[in-house]
């Protein structure tokens, strides 16, 4: 990460009258990356990415595109281009004279041969050649989408800003156009950042991931690194499924901590930040981490409560005594599948440097995210 | 599906109780335009192709001859047909910044007052307005102020100007609420979008916001251009007798020289006129506003 990055903040905070927005941000996005800003309602996301396109000004701190500070530059003098949420066409033009909107602001101006050669290629590289005279209203949901992205790109910019570009379509064709915009974004090679609150969007289309949470970056890093190594409370829980169990730090033993469960049982797991010994802590154990076997061995013991067969993976919600409803994800192997059945009692496993100790004050002895797996196992 | 009488019955039962429900909604609308609007309508008509009685008033004829004397009023119809697109013209051009301003940059508490600013002196009758403006460009008005500043002799009622701006004047509400409303509509991400795309401001407002309001101009503009075709108060107090409009000489033959006739026949003329305008205005704005249908007023 040597190169200038394609987008920078220095300590950028964005203030609306009383409502902080963003605050004290620093964040240097790498070049040619697919960025994905993640973060839940009201974080903040939309905010930095009006201020990258020049929509809203920085309160306080700098943003920097390609290393220039883009202080006082307006965003028809920015390099980079946006595709807005609800895609923001133009009604009163065609497919095509939406598409080389851009082109006929450039000056020097382009020659109109130049012009609509380009737009024809943008409308070929989104699929829709041969729709370039239908008027928006006549264009699907999806194709409007796409009209959106060619006429962004056509630009050639040197960031493409995507703002929840994909949450108004249906599943299936979201997932179609994750992969279209992942391939999108390799063969151009330029930046993408896009905004989502779907954390599984996040992880499965971007390279990096930029999770926000209160208006602050919490962490960046590529999706196994967020999932695997999260950097605190906040991420673990919000990205992915996990099991949060509370407990207080029993002793210390080099990168490890023994934390004591509210049932009595001490297991070791790994920290993120420094811990001291009665601390109260809670640990993050994903779902998958989870292995369950026959009683008699195992670090704890519950009874199966529900069960979701998933065909490939099988979701069991366990009743542990003193901790609560904790969520295993097993996968299931064609024949060798005993599905553990309801009621019926399990020892639970996990591999040491699965459990995950972050300081926590709100320690009321269960599983924090009870209701939560409750909610999707009822 | 199994064949069936059964479910045909109650199916064209409930379209005709909808038929009854549309037409009782809409009964007491047509009347009103039957008698009100139809009648007259038909009345004048028929007067138009007929002949002045000789103590005045109508007689019945065929004839068209009220037609083929309609050149002796072409100073009235050429002063309509000059100031009522002038009028216009110059009331869209004050109109269009201040719609502009109360939608797009006025703060927002501010809006619904200044938009009452607007219309509350409607609740005045014209009447009243246009004798104020009488006495303020008249001799004790402005020129007399400008009299004591050593500017003599200036004569600002009863002229075209003056017309002019009593046209502005009284309609300028009626252009400004329907471009206020084309703005107000526009989506501002639009706008934005524009702006990322690389339009400097002044290109996005001639290539998104004016072009996206010209349906709300195109309404304003027609309205007021119809209404001063017939329009007769502000030409007869800030007109004097010179600026001759074809609503004074509808007036003058209806009810001085009682030619009904004739009157009907430049009345027919003037609504013709009226339609045509209509009609292109609202052929402008369909293609303007891409392909969907707009409907005018
Ligand atoms: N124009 C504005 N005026 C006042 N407050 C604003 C404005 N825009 C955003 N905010 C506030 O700033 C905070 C961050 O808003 P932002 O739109 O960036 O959130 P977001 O992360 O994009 O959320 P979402 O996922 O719901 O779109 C919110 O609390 C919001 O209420
Ligand atoms: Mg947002």
């Amino acid at each position: 990460m040597t190169a200038v990055p394609d987008i920078e903040f220095r300590a950028v905070t964005k203030r609306y009258g009383a409502v902080t927005a963003v605050s004290g941000i620093d964040l240097a996005i790498p070049p040619s990356a697919f960025v994905a800003l993640l973060g839940p309602s009201g974080c903040g996301k939309t905010t930095c990415l009006r201020m990258i396109g020049g929509f809203e000004q920085p309160s306080e701190g700098q943003v920097l595109i390609r290393g220039r500070d883009m202080a006082g530059t307006p965003p028809y003098r920015r390099p980079v281009n946006m595709v807005f949420q609800q895609y923001a066409l133009f009604p009163h033009l065609d497919v095509e004279e939406n598409i080389s909107y851009g082109l006929r602001q450039a000056r020097p101006r382009l020659s109109s041969r130049e012009i609509s050669q380009r737009a024809g290629e943008a409308l070929s590289m989104v699929q829709l050649a041969g729709y370039g005279r239908r008027k928006i209203h006549e264009l699907s949901g999806g194709q409007q989408q796409r009209v959106a992205l060619a006429r962004a790109l056509v630009n050639k910019p040197a960031v493409l800003l995507l703002d929840e570009p994909l949450a108004a379509l249906d599943k299936k064709l979201r997932t179609d156009m994750q992969i279209e915009l992942q391939n999108l974004q390799r063969e151009i090679g330029i930046t993408f950042v896009l905004v989502t609150h779907d954390q599984e969007e996040a992880l499965s289309m971007s390279d990096f991931v930029c999770v926000m949470n209160g208006g602050r970056v919490v962490q960046l890093g590529q999706p196994s690194e967020i999932y695997d190594e999260p950097a605190d409370l906040f991420v673990a829980d919000f990205v992915g499924k996990t099991n949060l169990l509370s407990g207080t730090v029993a002793g210390l033993s080099g990168d490890l901590v023994d934390v004591a469960l509210a049932d009595g049982t001490v297991i070791a797991a790994r920290k993120r930040v420094p811990l001291s010994r009665g601390e109260a802590v809670s640990v993050s154990l994903r779902p998958e981490s989870l292995s369950l076997s026959a009683p008699g061995g195992g670090s704890l013991k519950g009874i199966v409560r529900n069960r979701i067969f998933l065909g490939s993976t099988a979701e069991y919600a366990i009743e542990v005594q003193g901790i609560g409803s904790l969520l295993a994800k097993a996968d299931h192997v064609i024949g060798q599948g005993n599905l553990f059945q309801p009621g019926e009692p399990v020892a639970i496993g996990f591999a040491a440097g699965a459990p995950l100790a972050f300081p926590h004050a709100n320690n009321n002895g269960t599983n924090q995210r009870e209701d939560q797996n409750a909610e999707i196992l009822s | 599906m199994p064949a069936g009488s059964q479910p045909a019955f109650p199916m064209r039962r409930s379209l005709f109780r909808k038929n009854l429900v549309t037409a009782l909604l809409l009964a007491p609308a047509a009347l009103w335009l039957v008698v009100f609007l139809v009648l007259p309508f038909v009345a004048i008509a028929i007067f138009s192709v007929g002949e002045r009685a000789p103590e005045g008033g109508y007689q019945a004829a065929l004839t068209f001859a009220q037609y083929a004397n309609l050149p002796a009023r072409a100073t009235a119809f050429w002063n309509t047909m000059v100031l009522a697109p002038v009028g216009a013209l110059a009331c869209l051009l004050v109109a269009y910044p201040v719609a502009y301003y109360l939608a797009l940059r006025a703060p927002d508490r501010w809006r619904l007052i200044l938009l009452a600013l607007i219309v509350i002196p409607f609740w005045t009758s014209l009447l009243m307005r246009t004798y104020a403006w009488m006495y303020i460009l008249g001799g004790r008005g402005i020129p007399a102020l400008l009299a004591y500043v050593g500017i003599e002799d200036l004569r600002l009622i009863n002229t075209p100007g003056a017309v002019l701006l009593g046209i502005v004047y009284g309609y300028l509400p009626l252009m400004i609420l329907p471009i206020y409303v084309s703005l107000e509509r526009l989506d501002r991400r639009l706008l934005e979008a524009s702006a990322d795309l690389g339009a400097t401001p002044v290109s996005t407002f001639l290539g998104v916001t004016l072009r996206l309001s010209l349906p709300g101009v195109m309404t304003g503009f027609s309205l007021v251009m119809i209404l001063l075709l017939g329009e007769y108060l502000i030409p007869t107090l800030l007109g004097g007798g010179k600026v001759f409009f074809i609503g004074n000489a509808l007036v003058d033959l209806f009810l001085q020289s009682r030619n009904w006739p004739f009157g009907s026949a430049i009345a027919i003329t003037l609504v013709l006129v009226s339609v045509v305008v209509l009609i292109v205005a609202n052929r402008i704005s369909t293609r303007l506003s891409g392909a969907r249908r707009v409907d005018l007023i």
